[in-house]
């Protein structure tokens, strides 16, 4: 530490860190109503995304955002039939989103497009409007969780009970599905296709056996968001690593941590 | 005394279309399936149901039920696993509409619902506490009254996912009675309660109906001490097969059929005549024989 870092790694770890803080929360009901592969196929949508958007030559954050947006609302369909079961045809999905993402981006891939760095993101190279993006619609996010957050959590302790005491169970499934849909459309390019719901479940994990409360673990979750955002950062930095990849073995680690100590306090 | 009158009829439209149907039991009843003599709605109900049909895909579930529930009374529905008993829980909380006829209910009615399974996933992290807070605009005083109340004071700083079968029992009930209600809903509220818990469980049950006026509906799969308190019993399997005032063990010949000779040496049950036993497969068999002899008849 010499000097100042670079304004990039300003950049980087600002946007890391708002994508933390607003991914928490998000990353808690993932967990609770056990629906990461549900985010897995969103994310991976998010690729399809990048190239229809390259193809259309429309601005990217956009066309990730819109396909996770369809991919969230066909997942919405889905979980109404019950002709196929959900497990099923989620694991169609995914791998159908995944293949046909990679597929379209080698076709329209033209001169500075780097497939990598979509699957695994590219931290140090976020721009301005990058930051901008995040920290508006964190905020946007931010507020429509705190008004979906008890019915949520109703929801997931437990639906019929929840519906029977007048919360219409839908609704807040739709929006939160929304909400999920641009959080990782907009986290995709930090940490990329490939790790970015790490970013929204590991948090959550590792809080949990922390936590007494589910607002608990929120807060908590935040906390070991940044805390790996820092660590992932320094340690991409001093190693070369890719700062996705970093970010996501920090967050590991801290959750190993946190499940191994609970494992020993409960014996 | 309720803004409705109690007396009023279910929209006459969802009735009538059922009378051409023919009877889906595919055997002989000692009750009526024509819609149009369905039973007036009580004055004073709580909740009711008046020709209830449920399909599941090509299944039916439910057909034609009726149930009342008044102020202050217990009905037990009780019927084999499959009767189709929590289908009619949520058709009358409303969590699903039925396929067929009506469910009335009061818009003084106010419902505690006491789920049958309540497993909190232990990626929830909750308090007791929290989690009576979580369901009505309740204030610290009020929980620790109504956790008082149902003998469960000791729970309010515990892990929700931690708690006992029974405890998780008495929270439910103390986070329904936060509701403020009068009718209070409760589906096979004895799973996970060992023999004696049970007893306790339906004391308190029986406390809180005299303390609080409270209709109650319980939802049943065994006999024990559910029927000695019950005012009324229907017997679910499918359609209403029989329903009654509990009565003595003496009585309980044709209904040991549905439910195995051995909980009818042990029951007291009540008494009323089947013309008809459930095999296996909820078949409907006549009394003695291995078959229907004709079905149409």
């Amino acid at each position: 530490m010499q000097s100042w870092p670079d304004p990039f790694v300003w950049r980087a770890f600002f946007a890391a860190l708002g994508l933390a803080i607003v991914a928490a929360p998000l990353g808690c009901v993932v967990v609770w109503r056990r629906m990461s592969y549900v985010g897995e196929t969103l994310s991976q949508a998010g690729l399809l995304g990048v190239a229809l958007g390259l193809a259309a030559s429309v601005d990217l954050t956009l066309a990730v955002i819109l396909a996770a947006i369809v991919a969230a609302a066909v997942l919405t369909l889905l979980q109404r039939q019950s002709t196929v079961p959900l497990d099923s045809a989620l694991g169609l999905m995914h791998h159908a989103t995944l293949a046909l993402g990679i597929a379209a981006i080698s076709l329209v891939k033209g001169p500075g497009i780097d497939l990598m760095s979509y699957l695994f993101g590219d931290v140090f190279a976020v721009t301005r409007t990058d930051l901008v993006w995040i920290y508006t619609g964190g905020v946007a996010v931010l507020a429509a969780m705190v008004f979906l957050w008890k019915p949520l959590v109703r929801l997931s302790l437990h639906e019929d009970l929840a519906t029977a005491e007048g919360i219409n169970p839908r609704l807040p499934r739709a929006l939160f599905d929304l909400l999920l849909a641009v959080v990782i459309a907009v986290a995709m390019k930090i940490v990329g296709v490939l790790l970015v719901m790490a970013f929204l479940v590991v948090p959550a994990v590792a809080a949990r056996p922390l936590s007494t409360t589910p607002e608990r673990m929120a807060v908590l979750a935040a906390a070991v968001a940044i805390l790996g955002v820092i660590l992932g950062l320094w340690l991409s930095l001093s190693t070369d690593v890719p700062g996705g990849p970093s970010i996501v073995i920090a967050l590991c680690t801290i959750a190993a941590i946190s499940l191994l100590a609970a494992s020993r306090t409960a014996r | 005394m309720s803004a409705l009158d109690p007396n009023l009829k279910p929209p006459s439209g969802h009735l009538v279309a059922t009378d051409a149907t023919p009877c889906s039991c595919g055997h002989r009843h000692d009750h009526a399936h024509a819609q149009p003599g369905a039973p007036p709605i009580p004055a004073g109900t709580l909740i009711s149901a008046r020709g209830v049909a449920m399909k599941r895909g090509d299944r039916e579930v439910l057909s034609n039920v009726d149930l009342d529930v008044l102020p202050g009374e217990i009905v037990t529905l009780i019927g084999p696993n499959g009767a189709g008993k929590t289908t009619l829980v949520r058709l009358l909380l409303g969590i699903e509409a039925p396929s067929q006829g009506t469910i009335v209910k009061p818009a003084s009615t106010r419902i505690g619902y006491v789920p049958q399974r309540f497993d909190v996933d232990s990626t929830i992290p909750m308090t007791v506490g929290s989690f009576l807070a979580l369901g009505a605009a309740a204030k610290q005083r009020e929980i620790k009254s109504a956790l008082e109340e149902t003998g469960a004071s000791r729970t309010l700083d515990q892990q929700l996912s931690k708690l006992s079968g029974g405890e998780t029992q008495r929270v439910l009930i103390a986070r329904a009675l936060l509701r403020r209600p009068n009718l209070l809903i409760l589906d096979e509220p004895a799973s996970g309660v060992d023999f004696s818990g049970e007893a306790d469980l339906y004391d308190l049950i029986d406390r809180l109906r005299a303390k609080h006026r409270l209709g109650v509906l319980l939802i049943s799969h065994d006999l024990h001490v559910v029927m000695a308190r019950s005012d009324r019993v229907i017997c679910l399997n499918g359609h209403v097969c029989c329903s009654g005032k509990p009565e003595d063990v003496s009585q309980h010949e044709s209904y040991a059929r549905i439910f195995g000779p051995l909980a009818a040496t042990k029951l007291g049950v009540y008494r009323h005549h089947h013309d008809h036993r459930h095999d296996l497969t909820g078949e409907a068999k006549p009394l003695g024989g291995a078959s229907l002899p004709d079905r149409e008849a």
